[in-house]
C-alpha cells in the first residue's frame, strides 16, 4: 500500500465517522460507538477490497456484505453513501418515517445492502449461506460479515461457524470487531468470550489477528484470507469503540446513543481537524 | 375409506423435492440431521452434491437458507414442525420473512399425530406461528396427491412457504389425474347445505368420512379442504357460511391461532356466522400411537359428527 492510498483512505475514512456522526444526530438515537469502530473497515471493503459498483448495486457476480452486528447501520451507510449507492445527504434520514435508511439494515429498501439484519447471530449464518451458494453456482465471488465481540455471544455463531467449515467455505470472510466493549460494559464482564481467536481456530477457521485501525494491516489480512483454501478465515481486528471523537472513544455508554446538539459540534469539529490534517499532509 | 391406500404427506414432500430436482438445478434441500424422517433422504440419494445437512443446528439452517435464496437459488429448509416453527421463529421471522426471501420451509412431523414421541415433539402450534409473519404462506396439504401438487406450487411461487406435513399416513382420496393445486384457494370436497366443515391437513379425510355418516342421519354437510391457511380463501368461507349458515373448522392444531381462529376472524368481521372450532384445546399431547391421540383429542370423524348433531 503506497502512502498515498493510505493517506486516501484514512480521509474516506474521516469522511465516513462525519457521516455516522451526522446520521445518527439527526435520527436522535442510533448507534455510533460501534459504527466508529468499524469505520475503517468499512472504508477499505467498500473502497478497496470487494468487487462491487453503485452502478450495478444488483449484480449476480458482485462481492457480498452482511452486517451481522446490524445495529451499527449507521457505519455501513455512510460507507455506501461515500461510495455512491445513494446521496451522502440521505443520511440524515436515518430512522425518520419513510426513509430508506432504516434503523437496521433492510436489503429491500437501501441500495447496496445484501442481507437484512440487526438481530444478533443471524447474519453470519446467512453469510454462510451465500458462500455456500456461490460455490454451488460455481461463481467466483466473496462474502464478507462483519460480527461485534458482544455478538459472538449468540450461539447461533457458532453453529455458523461450524457450518462454514464443514463445508469448506474458504470464500467467506468472517471479521470480528474486538472493541471490547457490550451495552451492559466490558466483554469481558458481561459473558467472557475471550481468547477471541482461540476459538475460532477451535472451530477449524484460518486466523489473523490485527489491528482494526491500520490499514496496511487490514489489506494483509484480506490478502492471506484469499490465499487460504478448503476453510473460511476469521479476521478479529483489535479497535477502539467510538474511534475519532475523544469522548466516546472506549465508553460503553456511547453504544446506542446519539449525540445531543453540543456533543455533534464537538464530534463534527474533532473529526473536521483530522480531516484537515490529513489534507494537510 | 378402510381400503384406500395411506401415505404419510412428509413421504410425499421428499418424493417431490426428488422430482423437481431433476427439472430445477437451482433446488438446494437443506435438513438438520432428520433426513430420514423428514424423507428429504429420497432427494438427498438422488441429488447428494444439492441436499445440505445443517445439522443439528434449526436456527443456522433457517438464516443459511435466507443466504441461499438472496443469491437465486431455492432453499427448501426441511426439519420437524415443532423445530422450523418454534425453535428458529425468530430466524424464520427476521432472515426469511422480514426481507420476503424466497425459502421454503418444508416442516414435517406436524401435530398431534407425531405419536409415541410425545408432547415435545407434537407441534400443534405451528399454523398460529407461521400466520402470524407478514407475507408467509402457510400451506397444510390433506393427503399425498396435493402434498406433491403444493411442494411443486411454493417452488414455482416466488416468496417465503411454510409447507406443514405429517408423520403417519393418511388416506390418498385426490385423484391425480384431473387435481389441480392452486395456492389460496379451498376446495369443495361434497357440496352441503345445513353446515359447512371446513378442514385442514388430515382432518379433511376425517371431515368427508363425517359428512357421509352426517348424510346417513339427514344433515347435508358441505366439506371443504381448506390446505392453504394463509392467505384463506375468503370467497369461498363467506360462500359456505352464507349457503350453510354454520362453520365447524377442523384442524390438528391448537384451536388457538389457525384455521379456526383464522375462519372466526374473518366471519367476524364480514358476515358473522356461529363456528365451532375442532382442534387441540389449549393443552399439550403426549405419546401414544397416533390413531389412538387422534380419537383421545377428538381429532376424528366421530367427533366431528358429534358436534354437528349435537348442535341445536
Amino acid at each position: 500500500m503506497t502512502e498515498t492510498d493510505k493517506k486516501e483512505l484514512m480521509k474516506l475514512a474521516c469522511k465516513v465517522r462525519m457521516g455516522v456522526i451526522e446520521a445518527v444526530h439527526s435520527a436522535k438515537s442510533g448507534h455510533p460507538g460501534g459504527s466508529l469502530s468499524a469505520a475503517d473497515m468499512f472504508t477499505y471493503l467498500y473502497f478497496k477490497e470487494m468487487n462491487i459498483d453503485p452502478e450495478d448495486p444488483d449484480n449476480a457476480d458482485r462481492d457480498r456484505f452482511v452486517l451481522s452486528k446490524g445495529h451499527t447501520a449507521p457505519g455501513l451507510y455512510s460507507a455506501l453513501a461515500h461510495r455512491g449507492f445513494f446521496p451522502v445527504e440521505e443520511l440524515k434520514t436515518l430512522r425518520h418515517v419513510g426513509s430508506r435508511l432504516q434503523g437496521h439494515p433492510n436489503m429491500n429498501q437501501t441500495p447496496g445492502v445484501d442481507m437484512s439484519t440487526g438481530s444478533l447471530g443471524q447474519g453470519v449464518s446467512a453469510a454462510a449461506g451465500m458462500a455456500l451458494a456461490a460455490k454451488k453456482q460455481g461463481k467466483d465471488l466473496r462474502v464478507y460479515t462483519l460480527l461485534g465481540d458482544g455478538e459472538i455471544e449468540e450461539g447461533q455463531v457458532w453453529e455458523a461457524m461450524m457450518f462454514a467449515h464443514h463445508y469448506g467455505l474458504d470464500n467467506l470472510c468472517v471479521i470480528v470487531d474486538n472493541n471490547d466493549l457490550q451495552i451492559d460494559g466490558r466483554i469481558g464482564d458481561v459473558v467472557d468470550p475471550y481468547p477471541i481467536p482461540d476459538k475460532f481456530k477451535a472451530f477449524g477457521l484460518h486466523v489473523e489477528e490485527i489491528d482494526g485501525h491500520d490499514f496496511e494491516q487490514i489489506e494483509k489480512a484480506f490478502e492471506c484470507a484469499r490465499q487460504v483454501k478448503g476453510v473460511p478465515t476469521a479476521i478479529i481486528m483489535k479497535t477502539l469503540k467510538g474511534k475519532g471523537v475523544s469522548y466516546m472513544e472506549d465508553q460503553a455508554g456511547w453504544h446506542g446513543k446519539a449525540p445531543n446538539d453540543e456533543e455533534y459540534a464537538k464530534a463534527m469539529d474533532e473529526l473536521g481537524k483530522q480531516l484537515e490534517e490529513l489534507e494537510a499532509m | 375409506m378402510a381400503d384406500i391406500k395411506k401415505i404419510a404427506t412428509r413421504e410425499s414432500y421428499g418424493n417431490a423435492l426428488a422430482e423437481l430436482g431433476k427439472e430445477h438445478e437451482d433446488i438446494i434441500v437443506l435438513d438438520a440431521d432428520l433426513a430420514g424422517a423428514t424423507k428429504t433422504s429420497i432427494f438427498k440419494k438422488a441429488f447428494p452434491d444439492r441436499h445440505i445437512d445443517c445439522g443439528i443446528a434449526e436456527g443456522n439452517m433457517m438464516a443459511v437458507a435466507a443466504g441461499i435464496a438472496s443469491m437465486g437459488m431455492v432453499p427448501f429448509a426441511s426439519t420437524f414442525a415443532m423445530f422450523a416453527a418454534g425453535r428458529a421463529f425468530e430466524q424464520v421471522r427476521n432472515s426469511i420473512g422480514y426481507p420476503h426471501l424466497n425459502v421454503k420451509i418444508g416442516a414435517t412431523h406436524g401435530g398431534i399425530s407425531v405419536g409415541e414421541d410425545g408432547a415435545s415433539h407434537q407441534c400443534c402450534e405451528d399454523f398460529a406461528l407461521m400466520r402470524s409473519i407478514p407475507g408467509m404462506t402457510v400451506i397444510c396439504p390433506a393427503d399425498d396427491v396435493e402434498a406433491r401438487a403444493a411442494v411443486k406450487a411454493a417452488y414455482e411461487f416466488e416468496g417465503p412457504v411454510y409447507l406443514r406435513f405429517g408423520r403417519s399416513g393418511v388416506p390418498v382420496f385426490h385423484d391425480e389425474e384431473n387435481f389441480s393445486f392452486e395456492i389460496g384457494k379451498g376446495e369443495v370436497l361434497c357440496d352441503g347445505s345445513d353446515v359447512a366443515i371446513i378442514a385442514t391437513g388430515i382432518m379433511t379425510a376425517e371431515a368427508v368420512k363425517a359428512a357421509e355418516e352426517l348424510s346417513g342421519l339427514g344433515i347435508s354437510a358441505r366439506v371443504i379442504n381448506m390446505s392453504t391457511i394463509k392467505p384463506l380463501d375468503e370467497e369461498l368461507v363467506l360462500k359456505a357460511a352464507r349457503e350453510c349458515g354454520r362453520i365447524v373448522t377442523c384442524e390438528e392444531h391448537s384451536v388457538i391461532g389457525g384455521l379456526g381462529e383464522a375462519v372466526s376472524a374473518l366471519l367476524s368481521e364480514k358476515l358473522p356466522t356461529p363456528v365451532k372450532r375442532i382442534g387441540v384445546n389449549d393443552e399439550f399431547g403426549h405419546s401414544g400411537p397416533a390413531a389412538e391421540l387422534l380419537k383421545d383429542f377428538g381429532l376424528s370423524a366421530e367427533n366431528i359428527v358429534e358436534t354437528v348433531k349435537s348442535w341445536k
